[in-house]
């Protein structure tokens, strides 16, 4: 197996400061927006981006955690069923602006799942969806991301990783190639 | 532990800690679902659960239609009341006509100990316990561990009392199981002729009076007198097993600590436990009908998780 950072930690910041201001660009003061990460790793990309939202506009931003494993295509398809994580949304989403949140996008089965999901709290004025990482190549559905950290072309054998500080020890996005890759 | 050991739940008696805490941890998801403003997740909208009823039965019927319903799973009905059972089809044969119009998932209630066991050796689909006779009532134990769960924090280490008709209990007996797996100490409390002879073999402790089983628990679990499986006089009249079993407010305020009372209900007011009791904010009555959805959905979920895909 091969690894080759893509992003390190110097350009983390800096792509997270950037897809910062471009949240702000559209969505001023956040007056009526809310973002929901996707658990689990999605909340990860959801609590850098606040952090750094609040210091930038000096107020709080409403947020949420959305679990989508009761809404995932694959029930039955997997050998064991996936144990879900937690939903915490303490805010109404009617009428509200929403930013959906994850680290990889790659076939758009997740952000499917994560739109069925949204849903069952009520109907949001809108929905956009930032993804730290954008794999094309082997999108299964018709989704694109509003906001991009950074875009990889890769092969359907390869991985991207986004690892963080906080569990992995060091901010960046690591592409994992296997060997003999034809 | 990521998927349940058994394929069917027939009874407590078979599963292991680690399905238990499973269950449960899969129902903290479900109580979420179940609270907020659409009530319902996909998950199951490719299967089709039969409900077997052969016994009267509403609030366990009730919990399970909306499990089913709120996993989006298609749900038929039937009632022993109203169908060939009275034309004299057997279990089997009743069951396998159901199963031809393509039912993934039976829940069933039945009359007769072993019932659902027998079944799930026979046909092919997954089978839930809803009762079989004096047996077993599995999800009513599982809902009962996990209000304590809910209410105490843990079940591990907790004395719990059952009180009541032990004898003509399933609730008793898949309560004992269930409690003594998560790590609980169980105790019977109850009229002689309504303890059965060797429960103490399971490991439960036996006590006659309710004031002294009552001082050395933390929940208490008052059935109800299934009058409608006593074929004789186990005790002299209701009167008399109230004075003595009764929970009231006074013997409850009289307890060195407060204990939390349960009731798989149906309740028969001033009988096992008063109003005052059964409404008092020491009562999680309530909240155990609530889990009673969320665990329904749990089981279900995880056994459709086994049914493969054609």
């Amino acid at each position: 197996m091969e690894t080759q950072v893509i992003l390190n930690s110097k350009h983390f910041e800096l792509t997270i400061n950037r897809l910062c201001y471009q949240l702000i660009e559209t969505h001023n003061d956040f007056s009526n927006t809310v973002l929901i990460g996707l658990q689990p790793r999605g909340v990860n990309v959801l609590e850098r981006i606040k952090s750094r939202l609040e210091i930038i506009l000096g107020r709080e931003v409403i947020c949420g955690k959305l679990d989508i494993t009761f809404y995932r295509d694959d029930f039955r398809r997997r050998e064991t069923p996936i144990i879900p994580s937690a939903t915490n949304i303490d805010f109404v989403i009617e009428g509200k602006q929403v930013v959906l949140m994850d680290d990889v996008l790659f076939t758009g089965r997740t952000i499917r799942s994560g739109l069925d999901a949204l849903l069952a709290y009520g109907r949001p004025e809108n929905v956009e969806l930032l993804s730290l990482v954008d794999r094309r190549f082997k999108r299964d559905l018709p989704i694109r991301a509003n906001y991009v950290g950074k875009t990889v072309d890769t092969l359907l054998s390869e991985r991207v990783s986004v690892e963080w500080k906080e569990i992995e020890g060091e901010d960046k996005i690591v592409l994992f190639t296997p060997e003999n890759n034809g | 532990m990521d998927n349940l050991s058994v394929d069917h739940l027939t009874g407590i008696d078979n599963l292991t800690t680690n399905d238990i805490e499973l269950i449960f941890k899969t129902a903290d998801s479900f109580k979420e679902v179940i609270n907020r403003p659409i009530k319902k997740v996909p998950s199951l909208r490719d299967i089709t659960i039969a409900n077997l009823f052969f016994e009267n039965s509403t609030r366990t019927r009730l919990s399970f239609e909306l499990a089913e319903k709120r996993l989006s799973a298609d749900v038929v009905n039937f009632s022993a009341a109203s169908s060939s059972v009275k034309k004299g089809e057997t279990l089997i044969d009743t069951v396998n006509n159901i199963l031809s119009m393509k039912v993934d998932m039976v829940v069933m209630r039945h009359p007769n100990p072993g019932a659902a066991k027998f079944l799930s050796e026979r046909v092919d689909a997954k089978i839930v316990n809803a009762g079989d006779g004096t047996h077993e009532h599995p999800t009513q134990a599982l809902l009962d561990a996990y209000s304590i769960r809910e209410r105490l924090g843990k079940v591990s280490g907790k004395k719990v009392v059952i009180v009541g008709d032990i004898l003509h209990s399933r609730v008793a007996l898949s309560n004992i199981y269930c409690l003594q797996k998560l790590g609980a100490e169980v105790m019977v409390c109850g009229p002689t002729t309504l303890i059965p002879k060797y429960i103490s073999e399971l490991g439960v402790h036996v006590e006659h009076n309710l004031v002294a089983a009552l001082d050395w628990c933390d929940v208490a679990n008052m059935l109800r007198i299934q009058l409608e499986r006593q074929e004789m006089k186990y005790f002299p009249s209701l009167r008399e097993y109230s004075m003595q079993y009764g929970l009231t407010k006074d013997i409850l305020d009289g307890l060195s600590k407060e204990i939390v009372v349960m009731h798989p209900g149906p309740i028969n007011r001033g009988v096992e436990i008063t109003s005052e009791v059964a409404d008092s904010s020491q009562s999680i009555i309530l909240n155990q009908v609530e889990n009673g959805v969320a665990i329904r959905m749990a089981v279900i979920y995880l056994l459709a998780s086994k049914i493969k895909r054609q």
